[in-house]
C-alpha cells in the first residue's frame, strides 16, 4: 500500500483516497463544509486547506488525491492562516443571527468559527441579502445564511434522484433555489436539513421548538416501514420533538425518509389516554377496572373459536409474543397479522426475508422488481437501488408498473404469464437473468396477493436455485414486506395455519364468524363490522378505534422498549424515549391485567422473560443488529396453482400508511401537496 | 503596672476620650437611614430582581435563544419556545424560580439582546413560596415598571463591558 506522511507521521492508505481521507486515517481532523462522505466531491468551501511540501499554495485536501510520498502538514501557522482567511470570507456575508437560528448549538460554521474565526469583523460593507425560498412544508429556508457548499444540490441530484435543487447566479449573486419554488418531489427531501452545515435549510415543523442541548437523545429504530432505519429520537420532557437518522451503512446509510422523520408529531395527536367503552353507541371515558371486567366477561362467555386476534403493523416482538401467549391461555388460535391476504410460506426463514441484504444490493448486477414499488414501500431500500443505478448503471427491470422510482427501469411485463415465460426459459429475459452474476429479485406484497402468489415464490426459488443464484454467498430471492412487524411476526408464527383453505382467519372475518375481535394496534385491516364486539388496543384514535366497542390505550413505539425485525431478518432494539400518555400502558402489561382478571395468575407475563423467549424463538438468529445465519437452502418440489392475472401494484398512500402518520399534521400537509402537484409534460406519466 | 498606665487610670483619660467621641458624634450627621422610608444608593450593577425588557415599540426583546437557560448554574430558568404567527421566534413560557436563583447575573450577561436583566429592586419578599415562581407575565411587568432605571443602568455600565 502507498504511504503518505501526515504531520511527520507516516501512514499507509488505500489507493484512490483523497488527502482528507488519509488525514482521517491518521486521526487528524480537517475542518470542512462542502465535503461529505456520501456525496461527490465539490471542493468549493476551501475550509479543508492543508500544506503540501513543494507546493507554494495550500491545497484543498478534499479534492486532492493522495499520492505516494506526499508530505502533508495540517498544524502549521501557514495552514492556520489560510483557514482563518477562508473563515473570514465565509463569515463576511453570514448574518450574526445565531440566537434566533435553529441550527445554533449543532452548527458546523458556529463550531469551526470557535477555532478559526476572528473575533472582529473587518467587513464594513453591506451584508448580502437573499430572499427566502419556498421548499415545501418540511424545509424552512433562510438563504442569507447559505455558504454555498452545494451539499443539498448534490444530495438531490445524486442520492434522491430528483435534480430539483440547483444554484443560479455566480459569485456573490449565487443562490440555491428549487427553480420553480415548489416542494421537492422526493421522499428523502428532508435529509438536506441534516446535510446543511449552517442554518440555511432547517426543519419547518421543528422551527424554534427546542435547542439541541436540552433534548434527551435516544438511539432507536424506525417502524414506519420494514427497513428498520436507525434513528435517534430527541425528546423534550415526554414530547418527541424530532427524529434524526443514525449512521448505519448496512441499512439506511445516513438518510431517513420524510415519513420516518416527520410523523413524530403524530405521536402527540389523537392519542388514546384512558380506556373507552361504547355506551349508547357512543365511546365514553372509563377506567381500567371497568374496561377489563367487561372484556373478561365477554371472553368467559364466548367459545374460544369465536375469538379472533389481529396484530398491527407497528407492534414489537415482545408484545406480539405476549399476545400469542394470551391467546393460547384463552385457547384460541385465530391469530393473524396480515392486513391483506397475501401468500407467505413460514416454513423456512429465507422464504420471507430480503435475503440479498440491503447492502448486498450494491454488489448486484441486475435487479428485477416484481409487483412492488420500493419507492413507497421501502424508501431507504429504493435509495440503495438508486445508488447502484447511479454509480454502476445496473439494469433494473420490473413486472408491473410501479410509476416513477427516481431511476430508469424497463417494464418486461404486466401479467403472470410473463413470469411463467421467464421461469420456463421461454422469454429473452430468462437468458439475461441467468447470464447475470449476482441478480436481485424483489417480490412485493402486491404480487403475493395474486392467486398465483405461491407459484411466484416457488417458481422463482426453483429457477434461482437451478441457476445457482441461491447459495451460501448469494441469495437472489427477496421478499419485500411493507410493515415493520411483518418478518418478526412470521418468525413468531403468528399466522393462521389452515393450509387447505389457505386463510381461515380471513374466511372467518369475511363471514363474520368472530364474536370478539381483538385488534392489537391494528388499523389497516379491512373489517365489515356486523355484530362483533371489537376490542382495540393501541396508541392512536384511528381506524381501529373508530369501529371499536372497547378501547384499551397502550404505548406507541417511542414509549416502550421492544425488538423489531427488519426485512433482512435483522433484529434491532427500539428503545424507550418517552412515557406513555395518561393511563396508557405497555401492551404486555394490559394483557397482564386481563390475565389477572381471568384468574390465570400462573400465566402472568414478564418483559425480560418475553425478550428471552423472543430471541430464542427467532429462527436463524445470530446476534442483535446482525443478519441471520443460514446453513443450507432446501427446495421442496411442488406444483403450485397458477392463474393468468395482471400484476397490479397497489398504490400506497405513502404519507398515510399507519396510525401515527395519519395523526401527523406534517404528513397530511405533505400528502396535500403531493396530490395538488401537477405533472408536467416531461414527467413520464 | 507601669507609671503612665496608673496616671491614665487616675485621671479617667479613656473614659473622657470616649465621652468626647460620643458628644462629637451627637452633633454629626446621622449615618443610618430610616430604611423603609429612606433608601441608600445602589450601584448600576446591582443584581436584584429579574425583569424582561421590551423594545420602545412595545415588542418584547426575548428571542428564545435559551442561552440564559443554558448558562444558569442553579437551573432556575425554564423556557419553551415556538414560532409566533408572524414567523418570529418567541417564548411561549419563560419561568424563573426566584428561590433557586443565586443572583449570579450570568443570565443577564449571556443575553444577546439585553432582554433578561437583573434590576435594582431587592424588595420583593413574599409571604408564600408560590409567589416567587415568576412567569413571563410577571417578568415583563417588572420590565415595564423598571424600564427607565434598567435602561439607565445598562447605559452606565456599558463602558465597562
Amino acid at each position: 500500500m502507498p504511504k503518505i506522511t501526515i504531520n511527520g507521521k507516516e501512514i499507509e492508505f488505500e489507493k484512490g483516497m483523497t488527502v482528507l481521507q488519509a488525514c482521517e486515517l491518521a486521526d487528524v481532523e480537517i475542518p470542512r463544509f462542502c465535503y461529505h462522505e456520501k456525496l461527490s466531491i465539490a471542493g468549493n468551501c476551501r475550509m479543508c486547506l492543508v500544506e503540501m511540501e513543494k507546493s507554494a499554495k495550500p491545497i484543498a485536501s478534499c479534492a486532492m488525491p493522495a499520492a505516494e510520498g506526499m508530505n502533508i502538514k495540517t498544524n502549521t501557522p501557514f495552514v492556520e492562516k489560510a483557514r482563518k482567511g477562508v473563515m473570514e470570507f465565509l463569515l463576511a456575508n453570514h448574518p450574526l443571527d445565531c440566537p434566533v437560528c435553529d441550527q445554533g448549538g449543532e452548527c458546523d460554521l458556529q463550531d469551526q468559527s470557535m477555532y478559526y474565526g476572528v473575533d472582529k469583523s473587518r467587513f464594513v460593507e453591506n451584508k448580502r441579502q437573499v430572499k427566502e425560498k419556498y421548499m415545501g412544508p418540511l424545509i424552512k429556508t433562510q438563504m442569507t445564511r447559505c455558504i454555498h457548499c452545494t451539499r443539498c444540490v448534490r444530495f438531490a441530484t445524486e442520492v434522491a434522484g430528483v435534480p430539483e435543487i440547483g444554484a443560479i447566479g455566480r459569485g456573490e449573486n449565487m443562490e440555491i433555489t428549487t427553480y420553480l419554488e415548489k416542494a421537492m418531489d422526493s421522499e428523502l427531501s428532508a435529509n438536506v436539513i441534516d446535510l446543511c452545515p449552517v442554518g440555511a435549510l432547517t426543519s419547518k415543523p421543528y422551527a424554534f421548538e427546542a435547542r439541541p442541548w436540552e433534548l434527551k437523545k435516544t438511539e432507536s429504530v424506525d417502524v414506519m416501514d420494514a427497513v428498520g432505519s436507525n434513528i435517534r429520537v430527541d425528546t423534550y420532557n415526554w414530547e418527541v420533538k424530532r427524529i434524526l437518522p443514525r449512521l448505519n451503512n448496512d441499512i439506511n446509510e445516513e438518510w431517513i425518509s420524510d415519513k420516518t422523520r416527520y410523523s413524530c408529531d403524530g405521536l402527540l395527536k389523537q392519542r388514546l389516554d384512558v380506556p373507552y367503552i361504547k355506551k349508547n353507541n357512543k365511546l365514553q371515558k372509563s377506567n381500567w377496572d371497568e374496561a377489563v371486567s367487561i372484556l373478561v366477561e365477554k371472553i368467559k362467555t364466548l367459545n374460544p373459536d369465536e375469538i379472533g386476534g389481529h396484530i398491527g403493523d407497528m407492534i414489537n416482538l415482545e408484545n406480539a409474543l405476549s399476545f400469542k401467549k394470551f391467546f393460547s391461555v384463552i385457547k384460541s388460535n385465530n391469530l393473524e397479522f396480515r392486513e391483506k391476504n397475501f401468500f407467505i410460506d413460514p416454513s423456512e426463514k429465507s422464504n420471507y426475508i430480503f435475503n440479498s441484504s440491503i447492502k448486498g444490493i450494491e454488489q448486484s448486477d441486475l435487479i428485477l422488481l416484481i409487483g412492488t414499488n420500493p419507492r413507497h414501500e421501502a424508501t431507504m431500500l429504493n435509495a440503495r437501488i438508486r445508488k447502484v443505478f447511479a454509480q454502476k448503471k445496473v439494469p433494473i427491470y420490473s413486472i408491473g408498473n410501479p410509476g416513477d422510482l427516481t431511476y430508469d427501469y424497463t417494464i418486461i411485463g404486466n401479467n403472470t404469464d410473463d413470469i411463467k415465460k421467464i421461469l420456463s426459459n421461454e422469454s429473452n429475459f430468462s437468458k439475461i437473468l441467468s447470464s447475470s452474476k449476482k441478480p436481485v429479485i424483489i417480490i412485493g406484497e402486491s404480487a403475493l396477493e395474486l392467486k398465483s402468489g405461491k407459484y411466484l415464490i416457488e417458481g422463482f426459488k426453483k429457477f434461482l436455485k437451478n441457476n445457482n443464484f441461491i447459495n451460501k454467498d448469494w441469495n437472489a430471492f427477496n421478499f419485500l414486506p411493507q410493515n415493520a412487524s411483518t418478518v418478526g411476526l412470521i418468525d413468531l408464527k403468528i399466522i393462521s395455519k389452515d393450509e387447505d383453505k389457505r386463510n381461515s382467519f380471513f374466511e372467518k372475518l369475511k363471514n363474520n364468524q368472530f364474536k370478539l375481535l381483538y385488534l392489537l394496534g391494528s388499523d389497516n385491516l379491512e373489517i365489515k363490522k356486523n355484530n362483533e364486539f371489537i376490542v382495540y388496543q393501541g396508541s392512536h384514535g384511528d381506524r381501529g378505534a373508530e369501529i371499536a366497542d372497547l378501547i384499551l390505550p397502550s404505548a406507541a413505539f417511542t414509549e416502550q422498549n421492544g425488538l423489531y425485525e427488519n426485512l433482512e431478518g435483522r433484529v434491532q432494539e427500539c428503545k424507550k424515549a418517552s412515557y406513555p400518555i395518561g393511563e396508557a400502558l405497555e401492551d404486555w402489561k394490559i394483557l397482564n391485567l386481563i390475565l389477572k382478571a381471568l384468574g390465570k395468575n400462573e400465566n402472568l407475563l414478564n418483559f425480560d422473560s418475553l425478550r428471552k423467549e423472543v430471541l430464542k424463538s427467532i429462527p436463524n438468529f445470530s446476534k442483535l443488529n446482525e443478519l441471520p445465519n443460514f446453513k443450507d437452502f432446501e427446495l421442496i418440489d411442488t406444483s403450485p396453482y397458477f392463474e393468468s392475472e395482471e400484476v397490479d401494484i397497489k398504490e400506497l398512500d405513502y404519507f398515510f400508511t399507519n396510525a401515527i402518520s395519519r395523526a401527523s399534521k406534517t404528513m397530511s400537509e405533505c400528502r396535500q401537496i403531493k396530490h395538488n402537484s401537477k405533472k408536467t409534460g416531461t414527467d413520464n406519466l | 503596672m507601669n507609671f503612665s498606665r496608673i496616671l491614665k487610670t487616675i485621671f479617667l483619660v479613656e473614659f473622657i476620650s470616649g465621652l468626647y467621641m460620643a458628644v462629637k458624634e451627637l452633633f454629626r450627621k446621622s449615618k443610618t437611614i430610616n430604611y423603609p422610608f429612606e433608601k441608600g444608593s445602589i450601584s448600576p450593577r446591582m443584581r436584584g430582581e429579574h425583569a424582561l425588557r421590551r423594545y420602545p415599540n412595545g415588542e418584547e426583546r426575548c428571542i428564545a435563544c435559551k442561552l440564559c437557560e443554558a448558562v444558569c448554574p442553579a437551573q432556575a430558568i425554564t423556557i419553551e419556545s415556538s414560532e409566533r404567527s408572524d414567523g418570529s421566534r418567541k417564548t411561549t413560557r419563560y419561568d424563573i424560580d426566584m428561590l433557586k436563583c443565586i443572583y449570579c447575573g450570568l443570565c443577564q450577561e449571556s443575553c444577546p439582546v439585553d432582554a433578561i436583566v437583573q434590576g435594582p429592586n431587592f424588595e420583593f419578599a413574599t409571604e408564600t413560596r408560590e409567589e416567587l415562581y415568576y412567569n413571563k407575565e410577571k417578568l415583563l411587568e417588572n420590565g415595564d415598571r423598571w424600564e427607565s432605571v434598567l435602561a439607565k443602568n445598562i447605559k452606565l455600565d456599558k463602558p465597562y463591558r
